[in-house]
C-alpha cells in the first residue's frame, strides 16, 4: 500500500532513522536529507507529496525554509509538518504564521506522526 | 708577588663573575622582575663607560704630559649634562619614540629612512671606533706586562701580540653570548647594562684606592701632595686656550654621537626620567674619576725613576711600594674600564652594520619574492655576531699594525673627531625642519674625509700610511692641501686644525645641500616627527589609508622578525586598541605606522619601511600626501592635528562601542534562548529514545534491528546523562563553587593523561602529535584534575575538526615571566575570524550536532576552568590551523597549596 512520497529534513541522524521506520512501514515512501542550506534545491528535485521539517537545522533553519517556499509557486501548496524540540508556545504561533500545515513537538509519540502524516495528505 | 697565573687567575675569576651578573640580571629581566635593575643609578652608571682605559691610565698620563688639559675630557661631558640637558632629553624621547636602535638608525630614520646615510654614518662610527679597540687592547695588554718587568723576580714578559689576541677573543665571545642571546623588539640589553653598571662602581673604588694610597700612603697628607704640586713642573704648564675650546667641544660633541655612549644613553634607556638623575650623578661620577689624578701624576713623577710612562703610574705607584693588593684592584679597573667599552662598543657597531648593510643586502637580493619572510631572526643573529667578530678584529688588526705605542690620549682624540662629524646632521636633523637627506650626505662625507686626510691617516706618523714627503709638502707639491696645513692654515696645533677644518666643511656642505635640495615626503613627515616631539602626535602617518595590506600577511611578516609570541601579543593590543579584541586588527594607517615602528626596534627604520613597503606595496606615499606635506598643507596639517586625534579618538571609541553592542545584543539573545537551548538539547536525545522504546515494544520487529535500536537507546541516554553532567559543571564552574584540589603535579605527566584519555575520539585515525617531550617537564601547582579536562576537551577537539591528512597536533609547552603555557595547535583549517570570538560561548558548536556529539558546552567549561584557575584559554590567531593557548600561573594566586587532600 503506498501512501505517497514523503521528505524528511532532519539532522539527528537517530531521530531521522525512528521517523524512517515508523513511516516506512505505514506504506510512505521515505527520503532523509539532514542539511538546511541545500533543503530547497532537494525539495525541487524530489517534488514529495508531504514535507516533514526540523527547526533547529545546520545552514537554513526550518523557518527559513519554510518562508521560501511558501514564495515559490512550484511548492506553495506543499503540506509541511513542523517539528521542533524548542516546546515553547510561542512556537507554534511562529509556525502556524509562517504557513506549516501542522506542528509536533519533540517527543513525539509514533502513532502521532502516523496520524499527522495522513491528515497532511488528506486521508 | 703576583705571578703570571695569579694574574690570568684573576682576570678569569672576574670575568666569570660578570657572566654571573649579566646572567642573572637577563633571568630577572626575562620573569619580569627587574625592579632596581632598571633604576636611574643603573643608567647613571652604565654611563661611565665614558670613561674607558683612555680615562683610568690615560688620564694620569695626560696630566703628567701636559697639565690640567685633562679636566677638558671632563668638561665637555659635564656641560653637556648640566647645561645642555634639554638635547639629551629630547635625543631620548625621539630615540624611544622612534624605537631608534643605533646612532646611524636615528640619522637614517630622521632623513627619509634613507639607508645610504645609515651606511655612511655605520661606516664613520667603525671607522673612528677601530683606533679606540685598538687601545682598550693596548691597555690591558700594557698592564700585563707592568706585573711582569715591575716586580724584582718578575716572570717572563708574556708575547704581548698574543695577549692582545687572548683579549680579543674573550670579548669576543663575552659580547656574543650577552649581546646576541635574543633580537628583542626594543634591543636592550638587561645583563650586559648591569654588568656594565657593576664594571663602573668596580673602576671607581679601583682608582679612589690608588689615590688615597698615594695621597695619604705616599705623600702623607692632602697639605703635603698640595705642596708637591706647587713645585712640580705641572703647575707651570702654560693653558692654551684654543686647545681647551677645541677639546671640550668635541668631547661634548662625542657624549652625543660616540655609538657606545648612544647606545647606554638612548637604546638602552628604560624611563626619561632616568636622565634628570643622570644629569647631577654623571657629572658628579666624572668628578671622583679626575679627583686624584693630579696627585697621582705628580707623585709618580716624582718617586718613579725617570722614564717610567707616566700613563702606567696607577699601576706601577702601588707596585713600586709593594702593595700588590692594591695594584691588583687598580690592575681590575683598568681591566674594568677597557672591556665595558669594548662590548658595548662591539654590541652598537654590530647592531648597525647588520641593520644598515648587512640585511639590506639580504633584503635586496630577494627583492621580487615578497610572500613569507619565513623566520629572519636567525640571519640577523648571525649577522650580528659575525659584525662582533670582525669588529674587534679590526680592532685587534689595529693594534698591530699601529705598533701599540703611541700615547694612549692621542688615539682617543682621533676617535673623539671622527665621531664628532655626525654632530651637525644629529643637532640640525633635531632642531632644523629644513635640514635635508642631501645635505646630511654632504656633509658626512665632507667631514669623514677632511678627518681621514688630517688627522686619522697622518697619526700613523710620517711614513706610516702618508709618505714623510706628502705630509711636508702636499700631494703632488702643493702645498695648500698639506694635510696638516690644509688651505694655508699652517702653524696651528694638528687637534685644532682637523676639528676646525673637517667640522666647519661639514657644517658648510650640510647647510648647503640642505638649501639647495627638496626634501621627500616621508623625509619631511620625519622631520616633524622629530623636531616636534614634543608636540604630541603632531606627525601624519606615512601611509595611506588604504594600506592594501592584509593583516594576517602582516603577521607572519612580523612572527618572522619578533618570534610567534611577540608579535601575537603586539597584534593583540593592537586589535584592542582598535576596540577588536579577540580579532586581528584592520590594516589601519595608524597601525602599519606603530607596526613599522616596532619592527624598526629590531632591523631600523629604513629596512622596516622597506620590508612593510613590500607587503603594502601600493600604500608608499601617495600623490596625495606629496600635497598634504608640501609646506602650505603642512601648516594647516599641524593646526588640525589635534581635531585629527579628537575625530580618530571618537571612531575608536563609536567602534569599541558599536563592538561591545554587538556581544551584549549576542548575549541577550543567548541567555534569552538559554532555556529554549537546554530544551532542546534534552528534548532530542528523549526524542530518539522514546520513538524506538516505542518500535521496541513491537513483537514483530526482525532481531538485528532489536539490537541495533536498542543499542540507540543507550547511546542516547548516555549523551543525555553527560549533558546534565556538563550543565551541573558549568553552573558550579559559573558560580565560582567548584571545589579545587590544588596539588603538585608535572605538566608532563598531565599532558600524557589527557592524550589518552582523548584518544577514543575518532580512534580510527592516526593522529600524530609533535611534542617536545622535554620542555614539558613543569612543575604546575593547580587541581590536576581540572587542568587534564581542559586539556581532553582541546585534544579531542583536534581529534574531531581537524581534517588534514595527516591530521597533526603540534603541543607546546613554555615557562616565561611567572606563567606557565601550553599551546594546542593543529593542522586544520582553523576557527574563521567571525567565529573566534563566539567559540568559548556555551551552546556554540561550529558543524552540526551529529559530528560534534556535544551539546557545544566544552569550551565554556574550559573557560570557566582556567578562569577558577587563575588562568585563561584564548584562541591564537595566524597559526595555520586551529590553536589554542592555556595560561596559567605557576602558582595560584589565592589558594594556598594543599598537598594533605
Amino acid at each position: 500500500m503506498m501512501t505517497g512520497r514523503v521528505l524528511l529534513i532532519e539532522d539527528e541522524a537517530n531521530i531521522a532513522e525512528a521517523i524512517r521506520f515508523i513511516l516506512t512501514r505505514d506504506g510512505w515512501d521515505v527520503t532523509i536529507h539532514a542539511d538546511g542550506a541545500t533543503a530547497l534545491d532537494r525539495l525541487r528535485a524530489l517534488r514529495p507529496d508531504a514535507l516533514v521539517l526540523d527547526v533547529m537545522l545546520p545552514g537554513l533553519s526550518g523557518y527559513e525554509i519554510l518562508d521560501a517556499l511558501r514564495a515559490d509557486s512550484m511548492l506553495a501548496d506543499l503540506p509541511v509538518l513542523i517539528l521542533t524540540a524548542r516546546g515553547q508556545e510561542r512556537e507554534r504561533e511562529m509556525a502556524a504564521a509562517r504557513g506549516a500545515t501542522l506542528f509536533m513537538t519533540k517527543p513525539f509519540a509514533n502513532a502521532d506522526i502516523l496520524a499527522s502524516l495522513r491528515q497532511l495528505v488528506g486521508r | 708577588m703576583i705571578s703570571f697565573n695569579l694574574l690570568v687567575a684573576v682576570c678569569l675569576a672576574y670575568v666569570g663573575f660578570l657572566f654571573l651578573i649579566a646572567f642573572w640580571a637577563e633571568r630577572r629581566a626575562d620573569q619580569g622582575r627587574g625592579g632596581w635593575l632598571h633604576s636611574p643609578a643603573v643608567y647613571t652608571l652604565s654611563l661611565s663607560i665614558y670613561c674607558t682605559a683612555w680615562t683610568f691610565y690615560g688620564a694620569v698620563g695626560y696630566a703628567a704630559r701636559s697639565g690640567l688639559e685633562f679636566v677638558t675630557i671632563y668638561l665637555g661631558p659635564t656641560l653637556v649634562f648640566v647645561g645642555w640637558w634639554w638635547i639629551l632629553r629630547k635625543l631620548v624621547r625621539v630615540g624611544r619614540r622612534e624605537r631608534v636602535t643605533s646612532i646611524a638608525d636615528l640619522i637614517s630614520a630622521r632623513f627619509g629612512k634613507s639607508n645610504l646615510l645609515g651606511v655612511m654614518v655605520t661606516v664613520i662610527s667603525v671607522a673612528a671606533s677601530t683606533p679606540y679597540i685598538a687601545l682598550q687592547l693596548q691597555s690591558v695588554t700594557l698592564s700585563f706586562s707592568v706585573f711582569a718587568t715591575g716586580t724584582p723576580q718578575g716572570w717572563a714578559l708574556p708575547d704581548q701580540r698574543a695577549t692582545a689576541f687572548w683579549v680579543a677573543a674573550g670579548l669576543t665571545l663575552f659580547t656574543i653570548l650577552f649581546g646576541t642571546r635574543n633580537l628583542d623588539a626594543d634591543e636592550r640589553h638587561h645583563g650586559v647594562v648591569t654588568a656594565i653598571a657593576f664594571e663602573a662602581v668596580m673602576k671607581l673604588v679601583a682608582l679612589l684606592s690608588v689615590g688615597v694610597f698615594v695621597v695619604w700612603g705616599v705623600a702623607g697628607g692632602p697639605s703635603e701632595v698640595l705642596a708637591h704640586i706647587e713645585a712640580s713642573q705641572l703647575a707651570d704648564w702654560p693653558m692654551q686656550p684654543g686647545r681647551w675650546v677645541g677639546l671640550i667641544f668635541v668631547s661634548a660633541a662625542a657624549i652625543l654621537t660616540l655609538p657606545r655612549m648612544f647606545q647606554v644613553m638612548v637604546v638602552e634607556n628604560v624611563d626619561e626620567a632616568h636622565l634628570a638623575t643622570a644629569s647631577w650623578a654623571f657629572p658628579l661620577y666624572l668628578m671622583a674619576m679626575s679627583l686624584f689624578v693630579v696627585p697621582i701624576a705628580v707623585i709618580g713623577l716624582e718617586v718613579l725613576p725617570k722614564g717610567s710612562n707616566p700613563d702606567l703610574f696607577v699601576l706601577t705607584l702601588p707596585l713600586a711600594y709593594d702593595r700588590g693588593g692594591l695594584a691588583l684592584l687598580a690592575f681590575l679597573g683598568g681591566f674594568s674600564s677597557a672591556t665595558s667599552m669594548v662590548i658595548v662598543a662591539a654590541i652598537a657597531l654590530a647592531t648597525m652594520v647588520s641593520n644598515h648593510i648587512v640585511v639590506p643586502l639580504w633584503l635586496a637580493s630577494r627583492r621580487g619574492r615578497a610572500g613569507d619572510a619565513g623566520d629572519v631572526r636567525g640571519l640577523v643573529l648571525l649577522a650580528r655576531r659575525l659584525s662582533i667578530a670582525a669588529i674587534l678584529a679590526l680592532g685587534y688588526f689595529y693594534y698591530r699594525l699601529s705598533g701599540g705605542s703611541s700615547a694612549l690620549a692621542a688615539i682617543g682624540l682621533i676617535a673623539f673627531v671622527g665621531v664628532a662629524q655626525v654632530l651637525p646632521a644629529m643637532i640640525g636633523g633635531l632642531f632644523w625642519r629644513g635640514a635635508s637627506s642631501v645635505g646630511v650626505g654632504m656633509g658626512l662625507l665632507t667631514g669623514f674625509s677632511v678627518w681621514l686626510y688630517s688627522f686619522f691617516l697622518p697619526s700613523f706618523g710620517a711614513g706610516g700610511l702618508l709618505s714623510a714627503t706628502l705630509i711636508a709638502e702636499g700631494p703632488w707639491g702643493i702645498g695648500w692641501l698639506r694635510p696638516q696645513a690644509l688651505f694655508g692654515l699652517s702653524g696651528m696645533d694638528p687637534l685644532l686644525h682637523a676639528i676646525f677644518w673637517s667640522l666647519s666643511l661639514n657644517i658648510l656642505a650640510f647647510v648647503t645641500g640642505s638649501l639647495l635640495s627638496i626634501p621627500g615626503p616621508v623625509e619631511r613627515i620625519q622631520a616633524l616627527a622629530f623636531v616636534r616631539v614634543f608636540d604630541g602626535d603632531a606627525a601624519a602617518p606615512s601611509w595611506t589609508r588604504d594600506s592594501g595590506a592584509e593583516a594576517e600577511e602582516l603577521l607572519t611578516l612580523t612572527q618572522g622578525f619578533l618570534g610567534n609570541d611577540e608579535a601575537l601579543v603586539f597584534f593583540r593590543t593592537e586589535a584592542g586598541r582598535q576596540g577588536k579584541a579577540g580579532f586581528l586588527p584592520d590594516a589601519t594607517p595608524d597601525f602599519i605606522e606603530r607596526l613599522e615602528r616596532r619592527l624598526a626596534g629590531a632591523v631600523g627604520a629604513a629596512t622596516a619601511h622597506a620590508m612593510i613597503a613590500q607587503h603594502a606595496g601600493r600604500a608608499v606615499i601617495s600623490a596625495e600626501d606629496l600635497l598634504a606635506v608640501a609646506s602650505d598643507a603642512q601648516q594647516i596639517m599641524e593646526s588640525s592635528a589635534e581635531l585629527r586625534q579628537k575625530s580618530e579618538e571618537l571612531t575608536r571609541t563609536a567602534r569599541a562601542l558599536s563592538e561591545a553592542n554587538e556581544k551584549l545584543t549576542a548575549l541577550s539573545v543567548q541567555k534569552d534562548a538559554f532555556l529554549s537551548q537546554i530544551s532542546h538539547e534534552l528534548r532530542t536525545p528523549m526524542t530518539s529514545i522514546r520513538a524506538f522504546s516505542e518500535i521496541l515494544a513491537e513483537p514483530d520487529l526482525a532481531p538485528e534491528d532489536r539490537v541495533r535500536f536498542t543499542g540507540v537507546i543507550k547511546d542516547e541516554a548516555v549523551r543525555l546523562t553527560r549533558l546534565l553532567d556538563d550543565l551541573l559543571d558549568l553552573s558550579v564552574l559559573e558560580n565560582r563553587k567548584a571545589q579545587l584540589t590544588i596539588r603538585a603535579a608535572n605538566l608532563h605527566d598531565l599532558i600524557n593523561r589527557a592524550l589518552a584519555a582523548a584518544s577514543n575520539t575518532r580512534p580510527e585515525r592516526a593522529f600524530i602529535f609533535d611534542r617536545d617531550q622535554g620542555a614539558e617537564f613543569l612543575p604546575v601547582i593547580t587541581d590536576a584534575d581540572r587542568l587534564v579536562q581542559v586539556f581532553i576537551n582541546l585534544v579531542s577537539n583536534a581529534r574531531k575538526y581537524c581534517d588534514a591528512d595527516p591530521p597533526k597536533l603540534k603541543i607546546v609547552a613554555r615557562r616565561k615571566a611567572g606563567r606557565i603555557t601550553v599551546d594546542f595547535i593543529d593542522n586544520g583549517a582553523g576557527i574563521p575570524k567571525e567565529a573566534r570570538g563566539l567559540i568559548f560561548e556555551k551552546f556554540v558548536r561550529m558543524t552540526d550536532t551529529a559530528r560534534a556529539g556535544g551539546a557545544g558546552l566544552g569550551l565554556a567549561i574550559c573557560r570557566e576552568i582556567m578562569a577558577s584557575l587563575g588562568g585563561s584559554v584564548a584562541y591564537l590567531p595566524g597559526q595555520g590551523g586551529a590553536a589554542f593557548r592555556v595560561t596559567l600561573p605557576v602558582r595560584p594566586l589565592s589558594v594556598a597549596p594543599d598537598s594533605g587532600s
